[in-house]
This record gives C-alpha cells, structure tokens and sequence, in this order.
C-alpha cells in the first residue's frame, strides 16, 4: 500500500527528462525446504513528459545484489608434494550473489566513467583494499572469487538479455540459483543513452528462510545446545525404530 | 527432488542423499563397521561443506551404532567395563579433537588435515586389511592352517590391572585409554565412529576375543560420538539436522539388508572386499591433494565474522 502511495505520488510530480516506472514479480523469496532456485522477473516503463531526447537509443541495465560480506580466498599451492592452502586475501565487500543483465552489450550500454560513478559491472562492486603486502598478485584473488562464483551460478552477467519494446517497455529476468544465502536483495534499474545514465531506480526483494528452515536454522545459532540434543534424540529413536523394525521382520 | 540444508546452505537431491545413506548403510551391515569413513568423503564429492559432513556423519553414526548396540545387548556380547575404560579416553580425546579441528580451521587447513587423515588412515588400514584377507583366502585353500596363538606382548607387563570378566582379560587400563583417546581424537576430526580402526586395536593390541568387539566398539563410539556432536553443535554451529534425518533414514534400511547380504558371504571375500573399496576411497582423495588441482582458489568464511 506504502509502495503504491510513493508511486502515486512520484507520477504526480513533474518530471524532467525520463523516469523509470518499475514492477516486480515478487518482492519476496521464501527460501523453504524443497527451494529449487527462482525467477525473478523485473518490468517496467520509461515515463517521459517531452519527446524522446537524442544522443543514442534507448537502453536499460538491471542488476540484483545479494547481501555483502566479506570474503577469505584463499590459494593453494605445492607443499612438500601436496596442495595446500596458503596465502590468503581478504575480499572487504563482495555480495553473496550479483547479477547484471543489459539490453545491448555491456560496453554498448554504460561507458567505464558512469561504470566507475554507479557501480554496475561485477569487478566495480566488489572491492578489496586490504590485501596484505606480503601476497603477490592480490588482482588475481579477486579474480578467483568472480571466477568460482560465475561457475556456480552466484555471479551472472546477462548481455542482451532485457527487452525494451518501443523504447518505453522493458523487461528482464534473473535466475536465482537454489543455494542462496538469506537477506535484503537489492535491485538497481538503470536507463542510459550513449552510455550515459539518465535515470536509476532502486528496490529489493527479501531472501529469507521460510518454514522448517527458519526454525531450524535459528535453532541451531540461539539454542544450540537444545539444537544437538535434538539432533541426538532424533539419531537414537531412528537408531532404535530400525532395531525394533528389524525384529519384527525377523520373526 | 531438491532439498534446501538449512545448515549448509546448498540445496541436494533428497534422492541421491537417501540412496548414498542407502548404500553405505548394506556396506556397514555387510562388514560391521559404522560407515562414516566412507560417507564422510561421499558427503565432501557432491559438494557439502567439509566441516558440515564431519558434524553431520556424528549424528549419523549415533543413530546407526545404537541400533546395532541393540542387537549386541541382547546377545550379551557388549563389555560395559571395558566399554567404559575406552570411553573416559574416547571422550577426552573428543574434546582434544575438537579444540584442535577448530585452531585448524581458523588457520584455513582443515580440510586439507580432514583429507590427510583419511588417505593416512584409510591407506594404512585397507593396505593391511587387504594383505591379511589375500593370505586367510590362500590359507584356506590349503587344508588346515596353523591356528594363531595368543601372545603376551608389553600390553601385558603395564600397571593399574584391572579384571575385564566379558572379555575374559586382566590387563592394565592404560592402553584402553589411549586406543580410545586417539579414536576420540579421530572421531572428532575426521567424522567417523572410529570403528574401523578401534576393532582392529581391540583385537591386535588388547587381545579382546572377536565376538565382544564389535559390540563394545559400538556401545562406546555412541557415547564419543554423541559428544562430538554437541561438541560440534555448539562451536561450530555445523551439525544440519535435515542432512542428517537424509542420511539415517537411507542408512537404517541399508545396514538391515546388508546385515543379510553379509551372512551370505564368506568372511575373507567381504574382508577383501571393503579393503578394495577402501584403497579406492583413498586412491581419490590421495589423488585430489596430490594432482594439480582444476581451481587453485577457494572462498572461505572471512575471520572474526
């Protein structure tokens, strides 16, 4: 009802130039026990006042961030024959997961000064300052992370993949994988022309453990003692149901 | 179907989770032993955190050796006393196991200790399971082998005696400590009950007679790997209660069909045969420390978070 009213009231003000008007397909994700990943389809329009202004088409770039934390990489390396883990960087800020879905090619769409500005390509939103000096390469830690979460599916670049239809109409769609981490996810939609940012718009969607999980996991971190002994109490009855099943099949 | 571990944060395929519980479960029934050796790597190839499996396999063993504890206790074949001597060790080394688990995980090498124990271990105990069941099976070929004799070792010689009246001993609790110390130690590290290396030492180095072993083996790994569990639970946070519930309802059934799979077959045959797998389990892992591995990198929880 809040959102609705704040939309209301930005479509009475005037508007200069082009405003974003946004739709989500759902601005929650229960993350419950049979939690097999989602789509989350992100829509919406181009408001303008005036004829559409010149210097390039049209184009709109969605990104959607999962929580930030920061991240332990940590390279392995032979030891006396064997791998081991050795130098390690810390990653300050990488969110969980990120997605970056464009209408065109990304170059096409955002110049590396508004990248730099606003934040928008996987490299710009993750940051390291911390790596210690003693640890070569520390570029090639953070390579590693977008490296290995891209391959699970965390980290998404999604070229061409948002719509516009008559240069009013767009729509994208993001997959989020089924191992995701609970949290506030932000959704960032920006319309640019020749690669410069006319508008940006921002929303969020809540991740979070439903059911079964929630309790379970909140459990496990606040009554963890109570937690084990069920664990325990669940192991032995098991233990003891198979004894007792076995018994009677043996008869 | 998928399932969300609320714990480790993945999501898996209940099926595959049940079928993997399954199949160690026919092997534990078939060869008497808890399973957790071979579970706990099976856990680390489909993608479940190593600190997640090692927590999680205490549950499951809790739950498989009281069921065959059972079974042990009415045949009588369980020595309380010496379970218990076994046990005070088990359950110091436990919480050495831990504290040490944890000083390596926060120095970012415990998977690489988790890995190393197992392909020590499992190379050792596979290597001299395999010679000794390749010559039961040449010796019974030739008709009437001599029988072994018992010996007095150094076991023998050491004080505080005490009379163990189910196994027939009168020997000093110093060694029962220390085999149960370092099972403890091994139980809390590597996710296992222990059992595979706690049968052998009861038999080669206490000279306990075999059919009490297994029993008292798994009266006190229940107790050494209950512990680790709260142990676990309460550090770690890393015990995840739906894997587990996965794993046992799998692992319940299987053992039962193995039990009778096992009667079927000859001693020496199942002994080569889970000497075999065991070499495989730990030809993979050897492998994987030792093979250049595809991804250098790995991303891990940030200190003091």
């Amino acid at each position: 009802m809040l959102r609705l009213l704040s939309l209301l009231v930005l479509l009475a003000l005037p508007v200069q130039g082009e405003e974003i008007v946004l739709g989500l397909s759902r601005d929650e994700v229960a993350i419950t026990a049979n939690f097999d990943g989602s789509d989350v389809m992100i829509f919406g329009a181009v408001k303008r006042e005036a004829p559409a202004p010149g210097g390039g088409p049209l184009e709109v770039i969605i990104t959607l961030a999962g929580p930030s934390e920061s991240v332990l990489v940590r390279r392995k390396e032979r030891r006396l024959g064997i791998w081991v883990n050795t130098d390690s960087v810390e990653v300050d800020v990488a969110p969980s997961f990120y997605a970056v879905a464009t209408s065109a090619p990304f170059r096409d769409v955002l110049t590396e000064v508004e990248d730099l500005r606003y934040g928008v390509s996987i490299p710009r939103v993750i940051r390291s300052v911390g790596a210690p000096a003693d640890v070569a390469n520390s570029e090639t830690f953070t390579e590693a992370l977008i490296r290995i979460r891209a391959a699970s599916g965390l980290y998404q670049v999604l070229d061409s993949q948002v719509n516009i239809e008559e240069e009013t109409l767009f729509r994208g769609q993001i997959a989020l994988p089924a191992a995701l981490t609970e949290g506030e996810y932000v959704a960032r939609i920006f319309i640019t022309r020749g690669g410069v940012v006319m508008d940006e718009y921002q929303t969020s969607i809540a991740v979070y453990k439903a059911g079964l999980e929630r309790w379970l996991f909140e459990m496990s971190r606040n009554q963890p003692f109570w937690y084990g002994l069920m664990s325990l109490a669940i192991a032995i009855s098991a233990g003891w149901l198979a004894s007792a099943a076995f018994r009677i099949f043996a008869r | 179907m998928q399932v969300y571990l609320p714990i480790a944060e993945v999501s898996v395929n209940a099926f595959l989770l049940l079928g993997l519980g399954g199949i160690v479960g026919i092997l534990s029934g078939m060869f008497g032993v808890g399973g957790g050796f071979l579970m706990t790597p099976l856990l680390f190839f489909i993608g479940i955190p190593p600190a997640v499996a090692v927590a999680t396999e205490a549950v499951q063993i809790v739950a498989s050796s009281f069921s065959g504890v059972l079974a042990h206790l009415r045949r009588k074949s369980v020595d309380l006393r010496m379970g218990t001597v076994l046990l005070i060790g088990g359950l110091v080394g436990a919480a050495l196991g831990v504290l040490l688990f944890n000083y390596l995980k926060s120095l970012g090498q415990v998977d690489l200790l988790v890995k190393l124990c197992y392909v020590v271990f499992l190379g050792v105990i596979g290597g001299l399971m395999f010679v000794e069941s390749w010559r039961a099976i040449r010796r019974s070929k030739v008709v009437g082998g001599p029988p072994l004799r018992k010996k007095h070792g150094w076991v023998h010689a050491l004080p505080f005696k005490l009379k163990f009246r189910v196994s027939g001993l009168y020997i000093s609790v110093i060694p029962p400590l220390i085999v149960g110390l370092l099972v403890g130690i091994l139980a809390a590290i590597m996710g296992v009950g222990g059992g595979f290396i706690m049968v052998p030492a009861m038999i080669y180095l206490l000279g306990m007679p075999t059919k009490v072993v297994i029993g008292t083996s798994l009266f006190q790994i229940i107790f050494v790997t209950a512990f680790t569990t709260m142990l676990h639970a309460t550090t770690n946070f890393t015990v995840d209660i739906v894997l587990a519930v996965l794993l046992l309802v799998g692992g319940v059934i299987g053992a039962q069909v193995g039990a009778r799979i096992g009667v079927k077959m000859k001693a020496e045959q199942l002994r080569i045969l889970l000497a075999i797998m065991v070499l495989v389990v730990c030809g993979k892992l050897a492998l994987d420390l030792l093979l250049v591995p595809s991804e250098l990198y790995s991303l891990g929880a940030a200190r003091g978070h």
